[in-house]
């Protein structure tokens, strides 16, 4: 009972069928954790209260025979998932003091399965950025550091609260999202688990939005199967959202037999960039190897539109965003700045609730699509689109899942990449292509390299294949061995 | 095609945003930067491609003629910065 | 929307008198056609008008974070009935596009609406025009789109309101050709969309709530030019200030020009109190909607067998009703024309024509029916002498049991008192004398009565007339004039 933050999604599960500990007592030891670990800055919002109330309830259910499947799990919500009656903040300044009168299907999925809430987790603003530098509320430090160094480091973003308080022991999991990489990029350089699921596997309504046809809430977790069991909850059919599948969610733990043998795993050539770190060839090939000897059959493929992955991203997303946030205007909810008439109300508006990456974006977006260029942008890169969709269906006629690395390095310190906004945007050079084709795409955690710092590998699989994602991710991670945890620097 | 000062006032004038002039000229440095990397697109021949519209296969989802919703004037205003008896409320418009 | 520029129409429309000689008008129209459903296009809440502020509303409709739309069926289904209601193009494939633009009363700052792929192709309108002529005009398309909220400002000095509950409302934007060439035909062709749209129930076509309301889009050109710059008058919301708009819309464009002017592109207020267009200042600023699919929505793709099965329920529309009473009650264009303005009038006119002279039936219901609702302001609806009562009038004018002018006596009582017109005219013995004996008493007596005009009556015989009046009222008006006549005829020795 000393140590119920270290546990898995599993064990904790295990332990509170049989009784070996209280909802209440595992809400209360992560409530600490939290509380010692403010340093991070990985909450936006803590919810000590919601979490006790909740893990009350589960206790009871507990005792009367009446358990849920996540009864008494507590879990982080990255602060992009709107939460009824608790403060959502979108990691920007124009949503301030927003409480949705609503609950986002993928919470209102968790919490009916009996899960508990600890709080809002800390993410890039409007989840743009790679590095939980973008937030209004401060970036969010990696729990890991460099070997005897104590330069803070970036957690990986967008969803770097949830990425650096599942690795820090303060949730057993977390909820995040991923537009062009958001959940696993993060994931890896902090040495969890996560995953993309398909787009439309999970609902998106109550999700804020960034872009449309990229946004994929997922879960993220300290193992693989902590995330398979938390995605078997996550995903549903939601009629309220037009992009949601009706499709069975299946019991993703059933596919994880541990075997993998006779499974085609495709190489694909295109992700060795040059100038790529050889720690990262190194992760990779490592990863081949896990794989070959565990019986599956390596084969070279080639998805020869993978460099214009990013570019066509860096078109669609801000185009769609620049849309999306057109909501933010001061009328309805969060920030109003005065102005002397309308127009002047939402230009100030925006113009202080918005962060600097933000507007950034939102005017990349409004000048592709505006009169003249919407052909020569915005319908080349879904074109763009189109062509690597349809690299991934030709790929997926010779291989039943790929192998990547997930982001090109480990975790870099906070304020290194900030001045070069491309620069930052290669972080997701590795995981953005499986946005835009709409693919699910787990990260496992693959060991750490020679600094101590935590890398990750990628699988990709085809649409709604989870299940051999989790199979397969398992087969790495126990390759891989068992996770180091870092050093509790930051408690207080 | 290359953004100029005038350009990011015209696109910031149209996505509502407040931009000092200063910061102008920088902002079009940067959306140039940003322009001049996405435009390695046009390397790739896309004239017999057609453009992704959705990337899940499956038909439009629809909705019943039926009223589920609404009758909650307080809910759908109380986060409003102003208002007054359940109007939202914004600094006078002339048509 | 942008309006078609191609016209169809080849005739040249009526011109207009200007310094310079004579101008040629050219009028498109974009009518929003509120569809008649329960819930909005893309929520559940309620599309029902006149309700509390923001009661109507849905998380959906005010654009909170995170909310997504789901399209009703209804409202898609309502749109191919229009569309097959206008002989258009239904396309099988359609797209949701985003209209970007930031107001107070748009609140998720796009509208939801079909750009370069809407769920309805080309159709047409069949128009007709006093005086027997009829004017195609062409449907360039029509597409679904949400409609806009409300600001209120003339509640506070310094602050506009805002009410969402219209925002998210099914609108059937129907896009004409430039085709129509006058005030009167503008007038003729929103009145004939709105019986096509209130015959297929997609719309209730209330111009006075906003169910329907129209953009109309005016140039002016020298015969035979080619089409000058227009002007849209937005959002006008009845046909007499279609018709009104259109008029002074032309005049101070032919005045601009003819100054010297130039005519700028713009977006015009209609002010029916003054009766002016004027500028829109507050969306003078230049446009640039940033169209692109809404990623929220995917395609519309139609079955083919559904739109079949929706072709199957289409009404009888009013061209070819108005062709059938033609045929069957060998009605003239005009009074068939009439009779199919409105559907209820149309069936009302059947009910009465039924079993009985079809011509009779609407001569009745034109002249009499009609005139009398019109000066009471009801409608067919509200008509207090009921079909079946009319019929009874028609039926006892058609045997010869009264006269035109005791039908309308008897109609009169049943207005006014109710009552069945057979008990009325039985009870109160408004039957028509045809009996010749009694004719002839009254003939003799009147005759014996006026010697002086029984002689002139023979060289004068328009004098009948002043005799005929004089047996009727002796008779009451209830002896057959066609009786009476003839009898005078031959005892005044009249010949012919
Ligand atoms: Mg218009
Ligand atoms: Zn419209």
């Amino acid at each position: 009972m000393s140590d119920l933050t270290g546990l898995t999604i599993v064990e904790a599960r295990d332990g509170l069928r049989k009784k070996s500990f209280s909802a209440r007592e595992l809400a209360d030891a992560h409530i600490k954790a939290i509380e010692k670990g403010r340093a991070l800055n990985a909450f936006v919002t803590e919810t000590p209260d919601l979490a006790r109330k909740m893990a009350l309830e589960s206790d009871r259910r507990i005792a009367s025979g009446e358990a849920r499947p996540l009864e008494g799990l507590p879990l982080g919500i990255k602060d992009l998932f709107c939460t009824k009656g608790v403060l959502t903040t979108a990691g920007s300044h124009i949503l301030d003091g927003f409480k949705p009168p609503y609950e986002s299907t993928v919470t209102r999925n968790l919490w009916d399965a009996g899960a508990v809430m600890l709080g809002k987790l800390n993410m890039d603003e409007f989840a743009m950025g790679s590095s939980n530098e973008t937030s209004y509320y401060g970036p969010v430090t990696n729990p890991w550091r460099r070997k005897g160094a104590n330069t803070k480091l970036v957690p990986g973003g967008s969803s770097g609260g949830s990425a650096a308080s599942v690795a820090a022991r303060m949730v057993l999991g977390a909820t995040g999202t991923d537009t062009g990489g958001s959940i696993r990029q993060p994931a890896a350089v902090t040495g969890i688990a996560g995953i993309k699921p398909t787009y439309g596997r999970c609902s998106r309504w109550g999700i804020v939005a960034f872009a449309s046809s990229l946004d994929q809430a997922g879960p993220m977790a300290r193992t693989v199967r902590d995330c398979a069991i938390m995605l078997k909850t996550m995903a549903s059919h939601d009629p309220l959202d037009s992009t949601s599948v009706d499709m069975r969610v299946p019991d993703y733990e059933l596919a994880m037999t541990g075997e993998v043998r006779g499974l085609r795993v495709g190489i694909p050539k295109e992700y060795r960039l040059d100038g790529m770190p050889g720690e990262i060839e190194t992760l990779w090939q490592k990863g081949i190897a896990w794989l070959r000897d565990a019986g599956a059959e390596i084969v070279d493929v080639s998805l020869p539109h993978t460099k214009y992955a990013l570019p066509a991203y860096y078109i669609v997303a801000p185009a769609e965003a620049s849309s999306n946030l057109a909501r933010y205007d001061g009328v309805r909810f969060g920030l109003r700045v005065p102005g002397k008439d309308i127009t002047s109300m939402y230009e100030n508006t925006r113009a202080a609730g918005f962060g600097r990456e933000v507007q950034r974006r939102i005017l990349i977006g409004t000048y592709v699509l505006s009169a003249g260029y919407y052909d020569a942008y915005y319908i080349k890169a879904q074109k763009l689109r189109s062509l690597i969709a349809r690299d991934f269906d030709e790929a997926f006629e010779k291989v039943d899942v790929l192998l990547t690395p997930t982001a090109p390095g480990p975790a870099f310190g906070i304020g290194e990449k900030t001045d070069d906004p491309i620069s930052m945007y290669l972080n997701d050079v590795f995981t953005v292509t499986v946005n835009l084709a709409g693919l699910p795409g787990l990260s496992v955690p693959a060991g750490l390299n020679d600094e101590g710092l935590p890398l990750g590998l990628q699988l990709i699989g085809k649409a709604f294949d989870e299940g051999t994602l989790f199979r397969v991710g398992e087969v790495i991670e126990k390759a891989a061995g068992p996770t180091s945890r870092p050093q509790a620097w930051w408690e207080v | 095609m290359s953004v100029d000062k005038n350009t990011v006032k015209r696109v910031a004038k149209l996505a509502r945003l407040a931009f000092p002039e200063e910061r102008l000229e920088a902002m079009a440095g940067e959306l140039n930067r940003i322009l001049a990397w996405v435009e390695q697109l046009n390397e790739v021949d896309t004239s017999a491609v057609e453009p992704m519209t959705s990337v899940v296969k499956m038909s439009l989802k629809m909705r019943e003629d039926k009223v589920t919703d609404g009758g909650q004037p307080v809910a759908v205003t109380q986060n409003a910065p102003q208002g007054e008896d359940h109007f939202f409320a914004v600094p006078k418009v002339v048509e | 929307m942008t309006t078609a520029v191609i016209t169809t129409r080849t005739d040249q429309g009526p011109l207009i008198d200007g310094a310079t000689g004579k101008w040629e008008v050219i009028i498109g129209l974009e009518v929003h056609a509120q569809v008649l459903s329960k819930a909005k296009l893309f929520s559940g809440a309620s599309a029902e008008f006149g309700a509390e502020p923001n009661a109507h509303v849905s998380f959906v409709d005010a654009a909170m974070p995170g909310m997504l739309p789901v399209i009703n069926r209804y409202c898609v289904e309502q749109a191919v009935r229009t569309g097959l209601g206008l002989k258009a193009k239904i396309n099988h494939s359609s797209i949701f596009d985003r209209k970007n633009y930031f107001y107070p009363d748009l609140p998720a700052g796009y509208q939801i609406s079909q750009y370069k792929s809407p769920i309805v192709g080309e159709g047409e309108v069949i128009v007709d025009l006093p005086g027997g002529r009829a004017i195609t005009v062409g449907i360039e398309r029509l597409h679904l789109e949400q409609d806009a909220g409300k600001s209120l400002h003339d509640q506070h000095p310094e602050l506009s309101y805002v009410d969402l509950n219209r925002a998210g409302v099914a609108l059937m934007e129907i896009v004409s050709r430039p085709d129509l060439r006058s005030s009167e035909e503008a007038a003729a062709y929103l009145k004939k969309l709105r019986a096509i749209v209130r015959y297929l129930g997609t719309c209730d076509g209330n111009m006075e709530e906003g169910s329907m309301r129209a953009d109309v889009n005016v140039s002016v050109r020298k015969p035979g030019a080619p089409l000058g710059t227009r002007c849209e008058i937005k959002n006008v919301n009845s046909m007499r200030f279609v018709a009104h708009a259109v008029d002074y819309e032309a005049r101070r464009q032919i005045d601009v020009i003819e100054g010297g002017g130039k005519i700028a592109q713009e977006t015009r207020l209609y002010d029916s109190k003054k009766g002016e267009t004027r500028s829109m200042r507050s969306k003078e600023e230049a446009h640039d909607y940033r169209y692109f699919p809404d990623p929220d929505l995917l395609p519309l793709e139609l079955d083919v067998d559904w739109i079949a099965s929706i072709q199957k329920t289409l009404p009888e529309l009013p061209d070819d009703k108005k062709a059938r009473f033609m045929r069957e009650y060998g009605l003239n264009a005009y009074d068939a024309g009439v009779l199919v303005a409105e559907r209820e009038s149309a069936a009302f006119f059947e009910e009465v024509a039924k079993g009985r002279d079809g011509k009779l039936a609407a001569n009745w219901v034109v002249n009499e029916l009609f005139g009398r609702l019109n000066k009471e302001g009801l409608s067919i609806s509200e008509s207090p002498v009921s079909a079946t009562a009319n019929g009874a009038i028609v039926s006892m004018i058609g045997d010869g049991t009264i006269s035109g002018k005791i039908a309308k006596d008897v109609f009169e009582i049943a207005w006014t008192e109710g009552g069945d017109p057979k008990e009325i005219v039985e009870k109160r013995g408004l039957r028509q004398v045809t009996d010749t004996g009694t004719i002839e008493k009254a003939v003799d007596a009147v005759i014996a009565a006026n010697p002086g005009k029984a002689e002139q009556a023979k060289a004068k015989p328009a004098l009948v007339g002043w005799f005929v009046g004089q047996v009727m009222q002796a008779t009451g008006g209830k002896a057959n004039p066609q009786a009476v006549n003839e009898m005078l005829k031959a005892k005044l020795g009249i010949v012919g």
